[in-house]
């Protein structure tokens, strides 16, 4: 059973306990006072001018969309006004890091130097070593490392921790993040090495707050919003990918795999963070039961009283919905039917691509008897080309504590270090190696649900156990019957 | 007690993951939570969740840049302090979002959101991105932060956007349009299934430093990374160095990300190439790759505008000519590539042509094809 807004606060509250969590208050941790966080005016901000010559980037101020030049900019402009002793790195990172930037958008070219090995104590990944390569010009960015921090699941924030947070990076850092990185991770922009136990020392005291995951690791884990605001997640996506992130911690900080792995939570087959193109191992949602269907619904729909695919068309007159067109005709297993009164689903039929559900959000429902599919495989095309993820557990059960799940995944984290070769992803074994020995070894049986269609080559690797007699025979024997 | 330089071990804690989400749910979310019924956007960047209690939730979508400094962030708090009671959160794909659990409270937001610019011109908080539109862009570091672009990220997105701005703030597309970018082919924010996607190239082979590589670099390691077998051990002034046969090079950097001596960047080889027609969610058709339609446009910083004109003419000719609820791939698919390249007027050259594993895979092999211009 899903969890409840009850079961879920307890978990919280007991996890809290567990962990020390405190309750966080950003003005018992707070670095700077208010005034110096309000330190400059919106005159100051339009007069102000950087060390460096910055005419080309300056360029990326105009347009209506956010400009990262005007934002870098103001925080130069706050950063140059900051008492000195209230920052640890040089006041001047964020001016040349644009002096940088400015450099490269004249020579076409990058000015990092390959990374670095730095890190915290006992961890073998969360932070990126990063150098310009034109230190004696830009010394504030001289060193300039990334640090990934372990975003809370699908990204809610009170702004007490986020205020922390900016307290911290404001003192020990460049006052630059991602929010967030590809991956998912609130990314650091930018220390120095000495830095960097201090900022995990804070992290890990005041905030309760782990790194993330990069090298040859488990990444951070990351998920849809799920449950907390979507009508048709059917996993506890923030649980499951918080439940795995802890049970994984060993892996996510000390590399030990061939290449990197990540496991991505969506809660329906709409699939919003990507996981069956971005992710090792996929967790999808999906149903077994059928479509809840609201008769009145539909038909207001077809009259016009309710907006298409949630009203998120509505920018173009598409003429009044016809609901054969849109729907029927659409379904990919064309297992519905209108009568022009009742809509009829063939649900065995189904193979819940969500678009009858996306186009008609009121009338109809996912499934109650809910679960997720498991897929495996997936990356962007370094080395051996891009791969989608392959369905391989079509439906399985979520429940906490999620046992099936971590059983499935230590399956895989036992066979893929050991054969994968440097730098092979999950994807790129089962490719090599085929997806038979994947089966076996993660002890799961093949099923036409795993394919698009059958081999078209007869070349396969029977073996011995499947032929009457082995193949212990002599060519003495052969030759008794058939001479040469 | 705070850290101590010369007990760095002392009290040292480890393994404690994230902070537990729960926590930062808005109350609205929290009594909510799995309880929601149906949504609906009221207008482009504005969502309301309907829970089986009655409650509602109005959120506003925001576009941020993915770079955003801690002034900005403690803006961004300012203003969920003011109207959402000290709750925000982030998309997937770089947008914040405020949420609200009173319709009343939802003008006033989108007030004070509208407001706020920079001395520039841009909006810090742009509405949008929702339903049949143009969302945040995702990308990677480029020369902000990373050490193998071939491209900028960040005033590439900047550029496209500001040209897309409309399509950001409204929803007058066939079906949603993700657009993606990566800087080089690692990929770090993959972009291989988007509908539209950049990506920073480069074409020329990588420089070999025979003095340093023997230092900094294991040879057999960088042989080994050569997914085409470019590389071979040789010497060099009897140094132990690496040769690269440049025919056999496809350009993909494998070899620098595992050997610092075998850089590749260059003003003049490096570029952008353009993908189309790929797609995530597995609505009505499944999940595909995009597929490369051109293999260079040229780096023009500050404002990269072949780039930007070349996917606003793909965006226009999609939004005219697909049906309702079409992706561009599925587009695509209905017309026939040929269409495609006939339409949006791009020359398709043999290096759309697949040569790599599994290439025969691509080719056609029926007699169904369309007669366009040339044939
Ligand atoms: S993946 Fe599905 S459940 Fe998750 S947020 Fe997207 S639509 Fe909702
Ligand atoms: S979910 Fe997809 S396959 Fe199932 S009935 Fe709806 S449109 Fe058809
Ligand atoms: S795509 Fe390549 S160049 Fe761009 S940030 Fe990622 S690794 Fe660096
Ligand atoms: S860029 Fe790629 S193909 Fe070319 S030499 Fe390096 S590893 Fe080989």
């Amino acid at each position: 059973m899903p969890l409840t807004p009850e079961e879920l606060d307890k978990i919280a509250k007991e996890v809290a306990e567990e962990k020390g969590e405190k309750e966080l208050k950003y003005d018992k941790l707070r670095y700077f006072t208010d005034e110096e966080l309000k330190n400059y005016t919106d005159e100051d901000l339009k007069k102000f001018k950087i060390k460096h010559d910055i005419s080309m980037i300056e360029e990326l101020e105009k347009g209506p969309w956010t400009s990262f030049i005007s934002d870098i900019k103001r925080e130069a402009l706050h950063r140059s006004k900051l008492p000195e002793d209230k920052m640890m790195i040089s006041k001047e990172v964020c001016e040349d890091l644009l002096g940088q930037l400015e450099l490269s958008y004249h020579d076409k070219e990058t000015h990092w130097k390959h990374g670095g090995i730095v890190g915290v104590f006992g961890y073998g990944g969360g932070v990126i070593g990063r150098y310009s390569d034109v230190p004696d010009k830009f010394p504030g960015v001289a060193h300039f490392h990334t640090i990934r921090v372990n975003q809370p699941a699908s990204k809610f924030y009170t702004t007490d921790y986020l205020r922390t947070i900016c307290d911290l990076w404001e003192y020990r850092g460049s006052g630059l993040t991602n929010m967030h990185g590809s991956t998912g991770d609130i990314v650091f922009l930018g220390t120095t090495t000495e830095q960097l136990e201090p900022i995990f020392y804070d992290l890990t005291h005041d905030l309760t707050q782990d790194l993330g995951g990069s090298g040859s690791n488990l990444r951070t884990p990351s998920c849809c919003i799920g449950k907390a605001r979507c009508e048709y997640a059917m996993i506890d996506t923030q649980d499951m990918c918080y439940e795995m992130t802890m049970h994984y911690q060993d892996e996510l900080h000390r590399p030990a795999f061939p290449y990197k792995f990540k496991f991505k939570f969506s809660g329906c087959p709409n699939d919003c963070v990507a996981a069956i193109a971005r992710s090792d191992m996929a967790y999808i949602g999906t149903w077994k039961d059928d479509i809840r269907i609201d008769q009145e619904a539909v038909k207001a729909y077809v009259g016009g009283e309710l907006k298409r695919n949630a009203g998120d068309m509505a920018g173009r007159d598409w003429g009044p919905f016809d609901i054969k067109a849109e729907v029927i005709d659409l379904c990919p297993s064309q297992c519905m039917s209108w009568d022009g009164n009742k809509l009829t689903i063939d649900n065995k039929e189904c193979v819940r691509c969500m678009h009858c559900i996306n186009t008609m959000p009121r009338a109809l429902r996912v499934g109650t008897d809910t679960g997720c599919s498991i897929l495996f495989g997936s990356k962007a095309p370094i080395l051996e080309g891009a791969q989608l993820s392959l369905l391989t557990i079509p439906f399985m059960y979520a429940e906490r504590p999620y046992d099936n799940l971590k059983d499935l995944a230590d399956k895989v984290f036992e066979w893929w270090p050991e054969e994968g070769k440097n730098r092979e992803r999950l994807g790129e074994l089962i490719q090599r190696q085929g997806l038979r020995v994947f089966l076996e070894k993660i002890g799961v049986r093949a099923i036409p649900q795993m394919v698009k269609e059958p081999r078209s080559n007869p070349y396969i690797f029977w073996k011995e156990e499947d032929v009457p007699g082995g193949w212990k025979r002599t060519i003495a024997d052969y030759r008794k019957k058939h001479a040469r | 007690m705070p850290y101590d330089p010369e007990n760095p071990m002392k009290d040292r804690i480890t393994d404690i993951g994230p902070q537990h989400y729960e926590q930062f749910f808005p109350p609205v979310i929290k009594k909510n939570y799995g309880k929601w019924l149906y949504h609906e956007i009221i207008e482009p960047g504005v969502l309301m969740h309907k829970s089986e209690t009655g409650d509602e939730c109005y959120t506003v979508r925001v576009g941020g840049a993915r770079l955003m400094s801690i002034n900005l962030l403690r803006e961004a708090c300012e203003i969920a302090d003011k109207h959402c009671d000290g709750y925000l959160r982030w998309t997937t794909r770089n947008c914040v979002e405020f949420m609200v659990d009173d319709k009343s409270k939802l003008q006033p937001l989108m007030d004070d959101l509208k407001e706020r610019k920079f001395p520039g011109g841009s909006y810090k908080f742009p509405i949008g991105g929702t339903g049949a539109g143009v969302t945040n862009i995702v990308h990677t570091q480029g020369w902000v932060h990373c050490h193998t672009p071939a491209i900028d990220a960040s005033g590439v997105v900047k550029s496209v956007m500001d040209v897309l701005f409309e399509h950001f703030g409204s929803m007058k597309l066939p079906a949603k349009c993700r657009i993606a970018l990566a800087c080089c082919l690692n990929m770090c924010g993959a972009v291989h299934c988007s509908d539209i996607a950049i990506l920073g190239i480069h074409r020329k082979p990588p420089l070999i430093e025979h003095d340093l590589i023997g230092k900094i670099c294991e040879i057999p390691l960088a042989v080994a990374a050569c997914p085409t077998g470019a590389i071979a051990p040789a010497k060099h002034e009897d140094k132990k160095t690496v040769s690269v046969k440049s025919e056999r090079c496809m350009f993909c950097g494998n070899c620098y990300t595992m050997c610092p001596a075998m850089p590749l960047m260059d003003a003049e080889g490096d570029g952008i190439a353009i993908l189309v027609g790929g797609k995530i969610s597995n609505r009505i058709t499944a999940p595909k790759f995009s597929k490369l339609v051109i293999p260079y446009l040229p780096s023009e910083p500050p404002r990269w505008p072949t780039v930007v004109n070349t996917v606003k003419k793909i965006l226009d000719v999609y939004a005219s000519d697909a049906r309702k609820y079409e992706r561009v791939g599925e587009w695509i698919e209905r017309i026939s590539w040929e269409k495609f390249f006939e339409k949006t007027e791009i020359p398709f050259t043999e290096k759309s042509i697949d040569d790599y594993r599994l290439a025969y895979d691509t080719y056609r092999t029926s007699t169904q094809f369309k007669y366009t211009t040339g044939i």
